[in-house]
Formats: structure tokens, sequence, C-alpha cells
């Protein structure tokens, strides 16, 4: 599903590179930890996947499509096929939680007769049903993650990617949104998560992918923070 | 659908910065009355040259004292030449008619000047008027010949004239259109900003390029179309009160500007007007969104 080989990645006048050499696979329907500290390199593989950062050296390979060698224009109808959500929600403070989710789907040309039937029923899945009408500032942090990722997933995206999605959240919220993230996990959706968070890896038991100075340093099936 | 939400989004967006798009409108229209004046003048221009040379007159003046056979010389070679159409002579006695036809408003000067002072000469209509010059080298030296004068002098002189305005037109256009640029690359800016949330949304979730950029892109092309017609109308006030008011006692010098040709110059506004929008939004766009 997911392919790096040899991916290097230096930003311009940085002093060293913040991808080195990195090889991973990742399986369709798998669920994947990217931990490290700060500055290891971890958001810049999810940058890469969204085709937003393109490596020096090296392959990478999304849902079988090469996206080293993508050309740009080809970059929108690429992301349709991923949910992307951040610690900061990206939510339109001007929009319903209903339409928040809606207006992802009519920008890339869904109509408003799916986007009625197809809204509530992921907000339902999310644990948002009743709150549709809600706007983000009305929402708890949780909440608005929520939606975040109602957003992400309304189109059945094959691989969901989360950059510290329980950063803003308090540990019990956090648990509730992995919950969430694992129910979405088990729909055969591949998850790839960057965290710092050590209390959620360790209870989720999934995949740890450790970096360290751009380096992997360790891969683990069923690994725990370290 | 689609369409509906792109067009609410450039009503929404015009609307959101209204200062700055009448000061882009406004700028626009300037600039865009210019670029018509300075076409409607160039057709005038082009129009009144074909006039004027068709019918250009090159009249050879004899010298005073003359004699019969000098005369004869000159009608003999005058018969015989080629570029010429056909040849009048003029007397003293009409050469001062004429001078009286020309003069009636002023008595004085008439009654100052004795009919025997006119110099006699002859009118000549030539095949091909362009070759006006010609004429005048070959006959100015001849003996008798007092000098050759064709009307062109004075009608360079005019047409010289209206290329100066017409260049002044392209200039001022061409500053205002400037103006006109940085200001929508700027209100495409603040607008690009006031929706940064909403376009960094779409660019996540796969919304196609054309689909962010239109709206901004048919809001300064919607700019540039207002600031066409707003055009159109100011040359048709030039049109009624410049040529038809202030400058219709000059109606015999040069053609009239007909409501057509005011008409025709709104093609070339607007076609100009909305491009320089769409590629100047389109281009600000590329570098502030990246998309």
């Amino acid at each position: 599903m997911i392919q790096l080989e040899q991916v290097t990645k230096t930003y311009p006048k940085a002093s060293r590179p913040s991808l080195d050499n990195v090889s991973v696979a990742i399986e369709k329907g798998e669920f994947v930890f990217f931990i490290g500290p700060s500055g290891s390199g971890k958001s810049t593989i999810i940058k890469m996947l969204l085709h937003e950062v393109a490596p020096n050296k090296g392959r990478i390979v999304v849902n079988g499509k090469d996206v080293t060698s993508m050309r740009s224009w080809k970059r929108p109808a690429f992301r349709r096929s991923i949910g992307c959500v951040f610690q900061d929600f990206r939510l339109l403070p001007n929009r319903t939680a209903y339409e928040n989710v809606a207006f992802a789907l009519e920008v890339i040309g869904k109509t408003k007769a799916v986007a009625r039937r197809v809204v509530p029923e992921v907000l339902e899945l999310v644990g948002l049903g009743g709150k549709e009408h809600r706007y983000p500032q009305e929402l708890s942090g949780g909440e608005q993650q929520r939606v975040a990722v109602a957003r992400a997933f309304v189109n059945r995206p094959l691989i969901l990617l989360a950059d510290e999605p329980t950063g803003n959240l308090d540990p019990d919220t956090s648990i509730e949104i992995m919950r969430l993230l694992d129910r979405i996990n088990r729909t055969g959706t591949t998850v790839v998560m960057v965290t710092h968070d050590s209390n959620i890896v360790n209870q989720m038991r999934r995949r740890v992918i450790e970096i360290e100075s751009g380096r992997i340093v360790r891969d683990q099936a069923r690994g725990v923070y370290g | 659908m689609r369409l509906k939400y792109v067009l609410s989004e450039v009503m929404v967006g015009l609307w959101r910065n209204v200062t700055m798009t009448i000061a882009m409108i406004i700028t626009m229209a300037v600039s865009l009355t210019m670029l018509g004046a300075s076409g409607l003048i160039y057709v005038k221009v082009a129009e009144m040259k074909e006039l004027y040379f068709e019918n250009i007159e090159v009249s050879i003046f004899l010298e005073t004292e003359v004699t019969e056979e000098q005369k004869t010389a000159i009608q003999a070679k005058l018969d015989v030449d080629p570029l010429i159409e056909s040849v009048t002579y003029v007397n003293k006695e009409e050469a001062h008619e004429d001078f009286e036809e020309m003069f009636r408003d002023s008595p004085d000067l008439l009654s100052a000047i004795d009919p025997e002072v006119l110099p006699e000469s002859y009118r000549l209509k030539l095949v091909n008027p362009q070759e006006y010059q010609a004429i005048g080298e070959q006959y100015a030296e001849i003996e008798g010949v007092d000098q050759v004068v064709d009307r062109s002098s004075v009608l360079d002189k005019i047409f010289k004239l209206f290329s100066a305005g017409q260049n002044i037109a392209l200039v001022a256009a061409v500053a205002m259109a400037v103006a006109a640029l940085l200001l929508v690359a700027n209100t495409i800016q603040v607008a690009a900003y006031s929706k940064r949330r909403e376009v960094a949304v779409m660019k996540l979730v796969g919304a196609s390029n054309w689909f962010i950029q239109a709206p901004f892109v048919l809001e300064a092309v919607v700019a540039g179309l207002i600031g066409s017609l707003l055009g159109l109308g100011a040359l048709a006030g030039l049109k009624i009160f410049l040529f038809d008011g202030a400058l219709s006692a000059l109606q015999g010098l040069f053609a009239p500007v007909s409501w057509g040709e005011v008409l025709l110059a709104f093609p070339l506004m607007a076609a100009v007007g909305g491009l320089i929008s769409a590629i100047t939004a389109w281009v600000t766009l590329r570098f502030y969104l990246r998309v």
C-alpha cells in the first residue's frame, strides 16, 4: 500500500537530512505508528505521502502510484484516495459540523444530494449524531477532531494519515479518538499515525516505527513506545 | 451546482472587499477608455488619410513676370506627363475669385489685395495622389515656376497632431493598465488570504486546481468586464460631448465618429480588460496559493 525506498530528504539550508535513506513497506489494512522526538523527520513522511514535499533521493509508492514522479496536476485526484487529520483539526470556523464535512465532498464535485445521504452517516459513525449543526467553537476539542476524522473518512479513502491527532487533547479524549481510528482501521483502511503520545502507543500495541535523526532505529510489530 | 457555488463565491469575493473592487474597476475603466480612444483615433486617421490623399491637388504657381513662351513650355510638359490625370489653368481673375471666396469673412484683407498680384497657376489632379512629391521635384526648377504647392504638408501636420493624441492616449492606457494590474494582484492576494482556510481544506481533500482558482479568476474578470462597460460609457460621453459637441465645428475637417465605431471599440476593451485581469489573477494565485 505504501512503500518508501531509500528515501532521503534534505531541506534547503538544513545541515543534515530530515530523512536519511529510509525504507519502509506498509501493507494494506495496517495500523502504523511513526514515533520519535521533534524534528526527527516524522512529519516529513506525512508530507511526502501527501505529495506536498518531494524527496531528494529514493522512491515513494502510494496506492500503486509512484508519488516521486507524479506531476503536480495529478495531485488533486491522488489526494482523493487519502484522508488526513492534523493536530489543529483545520475546520472551517464559519461552517457547522455538517457543512464542514459536506464542503469536502462538494469541492470534489459531489452533489448536495450525495452529501445529504453520506454526511449524517459518517457523523453518526464518529459519534457526533445530534451535533451536526453545531459550529466548531461550540464543540469540545475531541468533538472537533471527530469532525475532522469524519471529513477525512467521508470519501472512504484507502489510507488515513494522522499527524499527531491527539496532540491537543487530554488523555481520555485521546483514547476516544484512538478508538475511532481503530474502528476506521477495521473497515480495511490503512492508518498511518505520527505521534509523541507514549500512552497511546503502549495501549494500542500496533506496529511502531521509531525514527531518530532521520533514520529508522526500530520497526516492531505490536510495539510499545520504548 | 458547482457553477452556482463558483458564482456565489465570486459575488461574495467582490463584496468582501468592495473599496478595493471599486478602485480596481475605476482604474480598469480609465485604462480601457484610453485604449478605446486610441483605437478610435487610429481608425479615424487611417480613414481620413485615405479620404484626403485621394482628393489631393497639386498647384504649380507661376512667377508674376512669367513669359508666354515659358507658359506654353510648361503646359506642353504637363500635357504629356504620365503622372498627371488632368490639368486646369487658373488665370489671375480666377485666382482672385477663389481668393475672395476663401476670405469672404475678412473684407479688409480682400480690399488690400490687388487682383494683379495673385499668381497664375496650374491645378493638377494626379493619377496616383501619393506621388505628389515627384511633381514637386520635376517642376519646381523649371523657368517661370515660382513654387509647387500641395496640401500634404498641412495634412501631415494635422495627422501628426492626431498621432500625438493617439500616443498620449496609449501611454496613459498603459500606465493605468499597470496600476490596474497591481490592484488586481493585490485584490486577489487579499481574497486568497481571507479564504486561506477554505483553500487549504480544498487542496487537502483534492479539489481540482481549476475549481480552487475559478472564483478568484472570475472575480477579477467580472471587475475587468465592468471596467470595460464603464469605458464604453466614457467613450460614448466623449463622442457626445467632445466630437459631436465641442469639436463639431471641425466636422468638415475630419470624419465624424459613428456609434457603430464606438460600439466596435467595446469588444477590444472587454477582451483586453478581461484577459489582463484573468492572467494577472492566475499568475498571482500560482505564486500565492501554489496551486
